[in-house]
């Protein structure tokens, strides 16, 4: 009896250490594949000038991601102006102003707000936000656009990034002990004064770091995005013309990167490129994150 | 002076108020429109059967296969998710309980692996695919999500497991069990609200994600009865609908969207449910 306790404490044992190791080696094991695959490409072109290119022209072995790199900067710095005062403020009231009950109704609405898969925000963009742009918002500046174009990527992705920004403030704000902002209270402080000179002050890296993986996400989201910004290979200045992110790139050309020399390499580049950038960002915010927890 | 500090406070009061409460009008406005036009679209042909000819020219027949397709995959992943997530989380907090470090390190590294975007997965997946001989195929979708879905699972169940006291598992070991009994016996009975949560959680990103499936798991009009055989989803089939030019087939991907924001809500809805369930019976 005891010997067969053991023995499948034994196996089992293998069994969570294997499961453990395969999970935390993920992100290795993507990135060498992704990197193999991307080989015959770097060998005939160094990733630097691949990434400062910008000339595009696969059937003549041309790779330059320069404007797929814009288009995504563009399209995340857009929906990082939208989305970031959205996020502090909100994360505010709900840490400092609201009552219990009435975050025990909103808990739910963010977590729903960020379970929505990214496609139904895509519908909602090509519903809502490509028509407002063209009807509305485009005579005002008096140019005109159908409507997909880089500004609706931007609010879209803007408000596909507040529920998980949200998330990560929230818990920022909720580490700041409550006995420094009654201290500063206790000293005459006005509540707003309190939080914006103890709470707010006190959270800045956590606050810069729940922004950063904002972005980090807003970066790599894919089909949103790509059913509305148009999908135009032209770097353009102008927000209301279309753009092609680089999650649109890989998206868009599967189906024919086989049959062009070294376009299978260039897409699988794009994902390493993805994958590196959003890796590190993630793991240096968070790290900043973890720093401010044990404080 | 006292004046200005007044409305201040007022003014920022207010701002944040509305910045939250704006979430709540985002969310009932997305959900709004997508079933007003969803509903007017809607009809019980179209969940009961599979594309007919001419559908994509606005023939009869229905996306059934995209329904069944996107349930089996999330099914498969989340199975498999389940054989990788639970033991890893389970480690995590019953062997490594007394080194705070690596704990720490390792849910510093699944929280780093959560946000690498499904396009990532997908591609990958699709090399893996390459590798392994395999084309576009419900096999290759699934292992895609559920690469997708274990960090989440993972990190979901450990969150809950994480709060379950140091004494119960001290309790277990002057008992005489095994690190394993102690870590199913003990643990996985106190966390399973947490288990079920991260079972629905992981449900509802396998159903919806549309990147990942992209290259792997092709896409049909039939219903997939083998594991080698492509699958249709749910959110490539409103995908490549709404590209449609003919205004029938736009009508649809929005009836599909409507079923896929249902499917979502009754995951979540049942996960808040059921974790609340069961909080009730675990010892603190």
């Amino acid at each position: 009896m005891i010997f067969r306790r053991i023995a499948v404490d034994k196996t089992n044992n293998v069994w969570m250490v294997a499961s453990l190791a395969t999970i935390l080696a993920l992100p290795l094991i993507i990135g060498i594949g992704l990197y193999i695959k991307s080989i015959p490409l770097l060998e005939y072109q160094s990733a630097g000038s691949l990434v400062t290119s910008s000339e595009w022209l696969p059937s003549q072995g041309k790779f330059g991601f320069w404007p797929f790199i814009y288009g995504s900067l563009y399209v995340t710095m857009i929906s990082f102006l939208l989305s970031a005062p959205v996020c502090v403020f909100a994360a505010i009231y709900l840490t400092q102003y609201a009552s219990k009950r009435i975050v025990n109704i909103f808990m739910p609405i963010v977590d729903i707000l960020a379970g929505l898969p990214s496609v139904i925000y895509g519908v909602f963009g090509i519903l809502v936000v490509v028509p407002f742009i063209s009807k509305y918002l485009a005579p005002i500046f008096d140019v005109s656009t159908s409507g997909y174009c880089i500004l609706a990527g931007g609010i879209v992705l803007s408000i596909m990034s507040i529920p998980y920004m949200l998330n990560i403030m929230i818990e920022v704000f909720n580490t700041v002990p409550i006995g420094i902002k009654e201290a500063s209270l206790s000293l005459g402080a006005t509540s707003w004064e309190s939080i914006k000179h103890v709470v707010v002050k006190r959270s800045i890296p956590g606050v810069i770091s729940a922004f950063g993986l904002g972005i980090a996400k807003a970066f790599g989201e894919t089909i949103a995005v790509m059913m509305v910004v148009g999908n135009v290979l032209k770097i353009s200045h102008n927000p209301f013309k279309g753009g092609y992110p680089l999650p649109a790139l890989i998206a868009n050309n599967y189906g024919e990167m086989l049959s062009i020399p070294k376009y299978d390499s260039a897409l699988m580049f794009a994902a390493l490129l993805l994958l590196v950038v959003i890796l590190l960002i993630n793991i240096v915010f968070r790290y900043l994150i973890y720093k401010t927890q044990i404080k | 002076m006292n004046k200005r500090k007044q409305i201040s406070e007022i003014v920022f009061k207010l701002i944040s108020g509305f910045c939250a409460y704006s979430l709540i009008g985002i969310l009932l406005f997305i959900i709004g429109i997508i079933f007003v036009k969803g509903f007017n679209a809607l009809s019980f042909e179209m969940i009961s059967q599979t594309p007919k000819g001419g559908y994509y020219f606005g023939g009869e027949g229905g996306f059934l296969n995209a329904i069944v397709g996107s349930l089996y995959i999330a099914l498969g992943a989340t199975f498999i998710a389940i054989m990788i997530g639970t033991p890893a989380a389970l480690f995590i907090n019953v062997h490594l309980v007394r080194y705070k470090r690596t704990q720490n390190t390792i849910r510093y590294l699944l929280d780093s692996l959560w946000g690498i975007p499904s396009i990532v997965y997908g591609a990958f997946g699709f090399t893996l695919m390459l590798l392994m001989g395999m084309n576009a195929s419900l096999l290759a979708g699934i292992i895609t999500v559920a690469l997708l879905v274990t960090p989440i699972m993972t990190r979901t169940f450990d969150e809950v497991l994480q709060t379950i006291p140091k004494g119960l598992h001290e309790a277990s070991f002057a008992l005489g069990s095994t690190k394993t009994e102690t870590a199913f016996k003990i643990l996985f009975k106190q966390g399973f609200s947490g288990f079920v949560t991260a079972i629905l959680l992981s449900f509802g990103r396998g159903i919806g994600d549309a990147a990942s499936v992209l290259f792997t798991a092709g896409y049909t009009d039939l219903i997939p009865t083998n594991l080698d055989e492509p699958a249709a989803t749910l959110p490539l089939a409103i995908f490549f609908q709404l590209g449609s030019p003919i205004p029938e087939v736009r009508e649809r991907a929005f009836a599909a969207a409507a079923v896929l924001t249902i499917l979502i809500l009754i995951i979540s809805i049942t996960a808040r449910i059921i974790s609340k369930r069961y909080l009730k019976t675990i010892i603190k």
